[in-house]
């Protein structure tokens, strides 16, 4: 699956949709390929502060266990319920439907570009 | 890193892979959960070519089996299989095996892939001191496998010219697959009915592929470790390695103390069979979707008792379980337990194993 062009990208996988003050973010279909079937996602709840590339979540496989990073600081103003009754929305739309949380945020720091993403992942 | 001879046929059904055992071995083709439900349900194929396979024969090779595992080999008829454990001088696990008589002077042992060399050295240096020299690593001449599920052995069939019916469980024999002289043996790592399939190297994509024609879906390793482990299998490295004896592991009843003949490890598990051990393996199963995993700590109030050595939120089940040593205090069913899971003290309760038991 390729990269959106109108998202921005962490090297942490996450994926990023900036409108206005609030960003929607997610992880990326690489990271949810890697972590295999998502069987479980912990969010933070609506007002948590989300600081810079600190963990925020987490989204677990059955196999392993994969940390959403805060790509923005913040406040979490939304979570995606949908996701957490049905975790595998997460391998089946992980840039739609399988979007995770918004924050309303405070600075916006520079990320990287879907070009620059492609390059991280070999999929360049 | 070694590859099975079906690499570049799992990477043509887009398998995703990982290293286990030093091999480059598929994790999943699509989804480890549909793969997982495909075995429960109709019928999985699972590649383990990276399995050892080493032949043992000779007139003595009952009596040398007999020495080097800690199971009486030449008790078991010709077509029959155990499953057995080889250990070192103190009782502890170099690897589990299972073994197959294929006839009264030739075995068949197959070891995992990771414990391949310390296997086979481990027989070679007992066959040394007994004078024996049938000891054959013939791995790369074969690869192995695995058709399981309620219709593994429906869809085999229509491949395979002997009557699989005739077959018991824990039983092999040689047989024609898809038209591949091979053997056929009726074990697995599942918790399901099957089989394991052994062909010579060069017939693996031929039959493979036959399999797969056949309607067998494709499994990784992903699904296989969540299969065994709902079915309360160990695996080396997670719940046996060299530490641990067969007492606390839960297979006392495989050593066979209760024999003349000497074998290696005999005298330290005499011991070991007469005490209490610290720490035993034990199932868990908790509640809601968090997994304990592999190497999360297990506590009785605010005590550490132990440790999870393999954990996966159930496919088949849809909740968490378990399997971890904990103190022999602690082991009884029905205990009440917590684990640690990255900070958070989630309950879980000692059941007994397996998990899940096909009807």
């Amino acid at each position: 699956m390729s990269n959106p062009e109108n998202l921005q990208y962490t090297k942490e996988h996450e994926w990023v949709l900036v409108e206005g003050d609030v960003a929607t973010i997610g992880i990326t279909a690489y990271a949810a390929e890697k972590l295999g079937d998502v069987v479980f996602v912990d969010l933070p709840k609506v007002g948590t502060a989300t600081t810079y590339m600190k963990i925020c979540g987490e989204i677990e496989s059955t196999k392993s266990v994969g940390e959403l990073y805060a790509p923005l600081d913040g406040e979490v103003v939304a979570i995606n319920d949908g996701v957490v009754a049905t975790p595998e929305t997460v391998n089946s739309d992980p840039f739609g439907a399988g979007w995770l949380i918004k924050v309303r945020f405070t600075n916006l720091p520079e990320l990287m570009t879907a070009a620059e993403y492609d390059e991280l992942t070999g999929e360049a | 890193m070694p590859q099975t001879p079906l690499h570049a046929e799992h990477a043509l059904l887009g398998a995703s892979f990982t290293d286990f055992g030093g091999w480059e071995m598929p994790v999943r083709y699509t989804s480890d959960l549909a793969e997982h439900q495909a075995v429960r349900e109709a019928a999985g194929l699972f590649d383990i070519s990276h399995m050892a396979e080493i032949f043992v024969s000779g007139p003595e090779a009952a009596s040398f089996l007999d020495y080097a595992l800690v199971i009486q080999s030449s008790a078991i008829a010709a077509g029959k299989a155990k499953y057995a454990l080889i250990c070192n001088e103190a009782g502890g696990i170099i690897d589990d095996l299972i073994v197959y008589r294929l006839g009264e002077e030739e075995f068949l042992v197959i070891a995992n892939a990771g414990n391949r060399h310390q296997v086979v050295a481990a027989l070679i240096e007992r066959a040394k001191s007994m004078n024996f020299n049938g000891v054959e690593d013939r791995s790369d001449d074969f690869a192995l496998l695995a058709v399981q599920g309620p219709k593994a052995t429906e869809l085999l069939q229509t491949i395979v010219a002997t009557d699989l019916s005739t077959l018991p469980y824990y039983s092999i024999a040689t047989g024609d697959i898809d038209g591949v002289s091979g053997y056929l043996c009726r074990t697995g790592y599942t918790g399901e009915d099957g089989f394991e399939v052994l062909v010579p190297t060069e017939s693996a994509v031929q039959v493979f592929n036959a399999l797969v024609s056949a309607g067998i879906t494709p499994c990784g390793l992903a699904a296989r470790d969540t299969l065994r482990l709902e079915a309360g299998m160990p695996l080396y490295g997670h719940e046996l390695n060299l530490d641990v004896t067969p007492y606390q592991a839960g297979f006392g009843r495989v050593v066979r103390l209760d024999r003349a003949e000497d074998f290696v490890g005999k005298a330290a598990l005499e011991t070991l069979a007469k005490i209490e051990p610290e720490k035993v393996l034990v199932g868990l199963t908790g509640e809601g979707k968090r997994a304990a995993r592999a190497e999360y700590k297990i506590f009785s109030e605010d005590t550490e008792i132990g440790e999870i050595t393999s954990g996966a939120l159930s496919p088949t089940l849809g909740f968490p379980v378990a399997m971890g040593y904990v103190a022999k205090e602690h082991s009884a069913i029905g205990s009440e337990v917590s684990v640690d899971i990255r900070g958070t003290r989630l309950p879980m309760t000692v059941v007994k194993l397996p998990f899940y038991k096909r009807k």
